[in-house]
């Protein structure tokens, strides 16, 4: 799950990191208040969207007056704002960050993340900061520290010396360097984060040491032991039919293509999809319906792939394991009938109890293409898109 | 980490890996709904289930399996030596620790959904264990005809081998086994390890273990995308290994950073793609199947 940053920064706050000082604003006139209560300019006004890359794309600005606020914010609250990260499609600003801008000395690059492989979490830091960090790890690597902790340990004093050292941190920033370190390693277990990113972390030049940029994303899985967090979601920054999804505990992701497709198992829901692409087509979702899959499930993944409009055509691709065939087929019976379906579909079934779905689906009338094998199903959806 | 059964001291010419059909089972979890319906599918396949695990249950009976309220005192009255879990994902991780603990040989967790940071802290924990993990989050592991552990579907498989099959995806291995069996090609050991980032014996554990087994004749290797594990199997298969291995990879179409139902299946950055693992697959001289519907006449090929 991703956050803002305005919120990723209230996180910040609660752990004694330092941030600029600063308010979210909804409104041009929001903002100019919030500005008027800093004090001082210039203040920065930020885009608060789910994407990086916000700077280059015009969603981060400088303002030096109060009329520059007002206008700024004005412009930036209601744009589509465009990223690398966004898609052509862009996303729509609905609030900004306002802050007192600094002075500043140097910029530093820091994250925190698992490390699959090893297991252990690891401390990333580059005097490189500012950049985008996958470019510096692929053109300077040198330039990338990297500190491995194991989590059955916790973070060391010899750690933070390894990362403060390693980015040359004056011996005056040090002090204040090391136990926010420490910190936003307590907030990255105390919350069960994925990603703990800032970029740039800044030294002042009165020697302090300011996050100025915050990304926080967390593990879903361990959402069901953070309910706070879990009031940070914003339904704004999400795809409607994927919101629908996640109500009936469906993995659905929406994609740009037009054959809509239906799978139990992310595997084969993978698999299925680059079948669809083989075929000569573009699958329009990705859609888990899991292992355990009820009817109704199944009957409510239909109905949602139906009401994406760019679907020409519908794939159900079943391993019947622990789903079974009959189960499946029930679903689509049901929902076939609730919903008016206008698009070919083509099921293909195998494993548990195959015979009896397979009877379901002929005797109930619908016009349903079957397949025999998976070589079969993707003939016969190419077939439909040409 | 020790194999389940030793390689050597095998009898009756065993066709497998980690099971057989001596392996003694116990279920955690097993009075829950999902650990009651697959513990009978084991039994029904004829695997060994000798025990159950459910605190605060210890002393009730599920069929004829004996519950007992902790690992240590089921494989202590039973000898049981490996544990199949179906706990749910907040208490998977300490019922992973408590297998270990009692000296488990092997542990096959099937639970979905587990925090990555307690599997972090599991892994680390296994590393001075003697026990080897599977999982979580995978089907768990089958020898054909002798011993299930998991909750694939048995008729799907082909006994007596003499392809290993090693995935990281639940029906997307039913289906690549399914393939197999039309083909009439038998099976000695399908191994689950599972789609999570954080997860216990790898394909190379598995690689090298079906590479020792004289009965496996060739290995069906299935990825997915995220990590880099299947370029470093393909690098195993390249300098250890002399039977053909046959890889297959799920999400040449799946966007970036967009977590594919598996928590481990997501592009980040530029790693992780199933482009750079077919390629790596490729350099290192394994058959690359593309097109899933294609994978059971390659492997007909291939294995002939």
């Amino acid at each position: 799950m991703k956050i803002h940053e305005y919120q990723a920064k209230e996180l910040f706050k609660k752990y004694n990191v330092p941030i600029p000082d600063g308010e979210v604003a909804f409104t041009a006139d929001e903002a100019v208040g919030t500005a008027g209560k800093l004090g001082d300019f210039p203040v920065v006004v930020k885009a608060q969207i789910h994407a990086g890359g916000r700077g280059k794309g015009g969603g981060v600005k400088l303002a030096k007056s109060a009329d520059e606020v007002n206008s700024l914010a004005g412009e930036i609250i209601g744009m589509n704002l465009v990223t690398h990260q966004t898609g052509t499609e862009g996303r729509r600003v609905k609030k900004v960050l306002v802050e007192q801008g600094l002075n500043i000395d140097k910029e530093l690059y820091f994250s925190i993340i698992p490390d699959r492989a090893t297991a252990k979490i690891v401390l990333m830091a580059s005097e490189a900061g500012g950049m985008d960090i996958e470019e510096v790890a692929e053109k300077t690597p040198e330039k990338i520290i990297k500190v491995f902790v194991n989590p059955l340990q916790g973070i060391q004093p010899y750690h933070l010396r390894e990362v403060g050292f390693g980015l040359n941190i004056p011996p005056a920033v040090m002090k204040r360097f090391q136990p926010m370190v420490r910190n936003l390693y307590k907030l990255f277990v105390d919350y069960d984060c994925s990603l703990l990113e800032i970029n740039p972390l800044v030294i002042t030049k009165k020697e302090t040491v300011v996050a100025l940029d915050a990304k926080v994303n967390f593990d879903d899985n361990a959402l069901f032991r953070h309910k706070d967090i879990l009031e940070y979601r914003d339904l704004d920054e999400e795809d409607p039919l994927e919101i629908e999804a996640s109500k009936y505990d469906l993995n659905y992701i929406n994609l740009d293509g037009n054959v809509g497709n239906m799978v139990n198992g992310a595997g084969l829901a993978m698999a299925t999809m680059d079948i669809i692409k083989f075929a000569g087509a573009e699958p329009a979702n990705f859609l888990d319906v899991g292992g355990g899959a009820s009817a109704e499930m199944v009957e409510n993944g239909f109905r949602i792939i139906l009401s994406d409009e760019n679907v020409k055509g519908i794939l159900i691709n079943i391993f019947g394991g622990i789903l079974r065939c009959d189960v499946l087929a029930e679903g689509v019976v049901q929902a076939a009938k609730k919903a008016e379906i206008k698009v070919p579909v083509v099921v293909r079934m195998e494993g548990t109890n195959v015979e009896k779905g397979r009877q379901i689906l002929a005797e109930s009338g619908l016009n349903l293409t079957t397949a025999v094998d998976l070589k079969d199903a993707a003939q016969k959806v190419a077939g439909i898109v040409r | 980490m020790r194999d389940c059964f030793s390689l050597d001291d095998r009898e009756n010419k065993d066709v497998s890996i980690f099971v057989d059909k001596e392996t003694k089972v116990l279920v955690q979890g097993i009075t829950g709904k999902e650990g009651q319906f697959h513990a009978r599918q084991c039994v029904a396949y004829g695997t060994k289930v000798v025990a159950g695990v459910t605190p605060g249950k210890g002393g009730q009976k599920m069929d004829d399996v004996p519950v007992f309220n902790s690992v240590k005192a089921a494989a202590k009255e039973t000898g049981a030596n490996c544990s199949l879990i179906f706990v749910p994902p907040p208490f998977a991780s300490d019922a992973i620790m408590e297998s270990a603990d009692a000296d488990v040989e092997l542990i096959v967790a099937i639970t979905e959904g587990i925090p990555v940071l307690d599997m972090m802290r599991v892994k680390n924990y296994l590393e001075n264990k003697p026990s080897r993990l599977l999982g979580p989050n995978c089907p768990g592991i089958i020898t054909p005809g002798e011993c299930k552990v998991g909750i694939m579907p048995g008729p799907t498989h082909k006994p007596g081998g003499p392809i290993g099959v090693v995935s990281r995806s639940g029906t997307l291995t039913y289906e690549v086994v399914h393939q197999l069996t039309m083909q009439g090609i038998g099976q000695t050991t399908c191994i689950g390890i599972g789609g999570d980032p954080v997860n216990g014996t790898n394909f190379i554990d598995c690689l090298d273990a079906f590479q020792k087994d004289p009965e496996t004749k060739g290995v069906v290797m299935v990825g997915e995308i995220g990590g880099t594990a299947e370029e470093e199997a393909a690098e195993f298969v390249k300098n250890t290994m002399n039977k053909p291995v046959v890889g297959f990879v799920a999400g040449l179409t799946a966007p970036p950073g967009r977590r594919m139902g598996h928590a481990g299946a997501i592009i980040s950055g530029s790693s992780g793609t199933a482009q750079s693992k077919v390629a790596a697959m490729k350099a290192c001289g394994m058959h690359v199947c593309e097109d899933l519907g294609t994978l059971g006449e390659l492997c007909a090929k291939v294995f002939a």
